[in-house]
């Protein structure tokens, strides 16, 4: 059996779909209901959901042997898993935005508000910068606008957010999109199933790619 | 026997299988000077150390780790080899651990290099159910990254790929570098019983340093065939430490059921090499807390509960206490306990004698 986390939300239904397309499907999930564990004795699979952020931790400990999660997530708590392929889909970027017109005060200790301290903190220590973190837990676009930071570092999908409140990117600091990890100890006794389903998701990423390449 | 812990049955067969082989304790204080760590940092699991001065000022650790105390103390004449094993408590993040494992050090060759290596697939034997050793070798893929065109960052960025088998952005840092993203590709992708993994490898190496590291590799696979561990062996380059202290084989075990490794090693010649030793070092680690995880939570309840208030006679209750004793375990106690069970109640309470 494989236990698989996936995150809840839009990310987790699309990682849930490509599972189902490549045969790993779970009948009970696709029903409304209020249940957290979802099983497919003859698939040979286990799902839960739970909250994006918590994905890795499942793995890592081994409560989950594969976990669906975001990039944003693997580079801020560097948990030790294996990250077994790029699933290409909830594309975004880890970003620094400001205010439009903004100048970075170069002689000053910079504040910079974010929710991913550590890549904050490891972005500007490639520059040797001083900064000032501050860490909040929602609405960061907020900072600058109130003056409690001179920029955030956030994730920016389309961009929507920044432009309504007139702030802007001025850095990419990394890509950021979905990711297929694997508990390191489950890999070493299940290798043939989580190979497979490892290979069926990538033949899929890659077939999506190709389409996406045609189009343009 | 059935009542002590997993963990501790483990150390007793472990200790006697390394016995057999002619290790011998080690038996280390618990304190070391912190200076030792603070000079190896990158060495230890964890860079949290419990420590504190003593009456004369000197700065102490609660220590952390066993192989830096060894080799500290190796012996480095020519043809000169201590072996040793260990049991000890270890002190990180705030948690004593419990730690065995042997470290071989000294004027070493192959011989030595493959008994740990031995060692260690039959340590995992021991403690039970499946498992899996996965082996590389540090000195193979340093010659591959070094021979690669990466920039010493790239390369750090390589490894940490090869380690979390991420092949996808792998790719992305060896673009334009099509000899080494051959050798790369394959070092994280493969991953086998031996002469498979070995042969698809020879095919790609082309540097002397490369082939020689493989040797060595080929060479352990042959003693573990031989020996007939080679079915739980996997040849698995996402096993890798840190290039500054590794420089040979290195080995991570798995038991079934335990979501981490439960044992650790390697050959780690240039530790030795920086703390000025003229010798080459490998050991490994077996970490015994984490069979607690295979183990159901140990049964607290008593075969008897007897209750009293106090106002018993000492000498009948150490009697009836005695006497339910011969028969299976008693619990001598004033009030009902929360947390515990048991099959037959003796009450001796006042009250309870009244009622009778």
């Amino acid at each position: 059996m494989i236990n698989i986390a996936l995150p809840k939300g839009r990310l987790g239904e699309k990682a849930y779909a490509m599972l189902k397309a490549s045969g790993y499907d779970c009948p009970a999930l696709e029903q409304p209901g209020r249940k957290l564990i979802f099983e497919n004795p003859e698939k040979g699979v286990r799902y839960f959901w739970v909250k994006p952020s918590d994905v890795a931790i499942y793995v890592e400990r081994g409560a989950a042997d594969l976990g669906i999660v975001g990039k944003d997530i693997l580079l801020e708590y560097q948990p030790d898993v294996y990250e077994l392929l790029d699933l290409r889909m909830g594309k975004c970027r880890m970003a620094v935005a400001g205010k439009k017109n903004f100048h970075e005060p170069m002689g000053q200790t910079l504040k910079v508000a974010t929710k991913f301290p550590n890549i904050a903190q490891s972005y500007y220590s490639g520059k040797c910068r001083d900064i000032d973190i501050i860490h909040l837990n929602g609405s960061i676009e907020l900072a600058p606008i109130l003056g409690l930071s001179h920029v955030i570092v956030d994730i920016v999908e389309t961009g929507t957010t920044l432009r309504e409140n007139d702030l802007v990117v001025y850095e990419e600091i990394v890509p950021i999109s979905a990711r297929l990890i694997a508990n390191i100890a489950s890999y070493q006794f299940k290798d043939g199933a989580i190979g497979a389903i490892r290979e069926s998701l990538q033949e899929q990423v890659e077939r999506q790619n190709d389409s996406n390449s045609e189009i343009r | 026997m059935e009542l002590l812990k997993n963990e501790e049955r483990a150390v007793f067969a472990l200790r006697a299988l390394y016995r057999r082989y002619g290790y011998v304790g080690y038996k280390m204080s618990q304190f070391e000077e912190y200076d030792l760590y603070v000079r190896n940092k990158d060495f230890l699991v964890s860079d949290r150390i419990i420590t504190f001065s003593d009456s004369g000022g000197r700065l102490l650790a609660l220590k952390p780790d066993v192989t830096l105390s060894i080799v500290k103390n190796a012996p480095d004449a020519p043809g000169a080899v201590q072996k040793l094993y260990y049991n000890e408590n270890v002190y990180r993040d705030y948690r004593e651990l419990m730690q065995t494992g042997l470290e071989c050090v000294g004027d070493l060759g192959d011989y030595e290099i493959a008994e740990v290596v031995l060692l260690a697939a039959k340590s995992l034997q021991l403690l039970g159910g499946s498992f899996v050793l996965d082996i590389s070798h540090m000195g193979l893929v340093a010659a591959v990254l070094s021979s690669s065109g990466l920039t010493p960052g790239e390369q750090k960025q390589a490894l940490e790929y090869l380690r979390r088998k991420n092949t996808h952005e792998l790719k992305a840092l060896c673009a334009g570098k099509d000899a080494a993203w051959k050798k790369l590709s394959l070092l994280s992708a493969c991953r086998g019983s031996g002469q498979e993994v070995l042969d698809a490898v020879a095919a790609v190496l082309t540097t002397e340093d490369e082939r020689r590291s493989l040797s060595e590799l080929a060479g352990l696979w042959q003693v573990l065939e031989r020996s007939g561990c080679a079915g739980n062996v996997r040849l698995d380059f996402s096993v890798g430490s840190d290039m500054g202290y590794y420089s040979g084989v290195v080995f991570r075990g798995y038991l079934e059921g335990i979501p981490a490794s439960v044992l650790s090693g390697g050959q780690y010649d240039k530790l030795a090499q920086k703390m000025g030793k003229r010798c080459r070092a490998i050991g490994f680690a077996v970490y015994l807390d984490l069979l607690e995880a295979r183990q159901e939570p140990p049964e607290d309840g008593v075969d008897t509960l007897i209750l009293h208030d106090g106002s018993a006679d000492t000498a009948d209750l150490t009697a009836a206490a005695e006497a339910a004793a011969e028969k299976g375990s008693v619990l001598v106690a004033k009030t009902l306990p929360q947390t515990r069970s048991w099959k037959r109640l003796v009450d001796l309470r006042k009250e309870a004698r009244q009622d009778d």
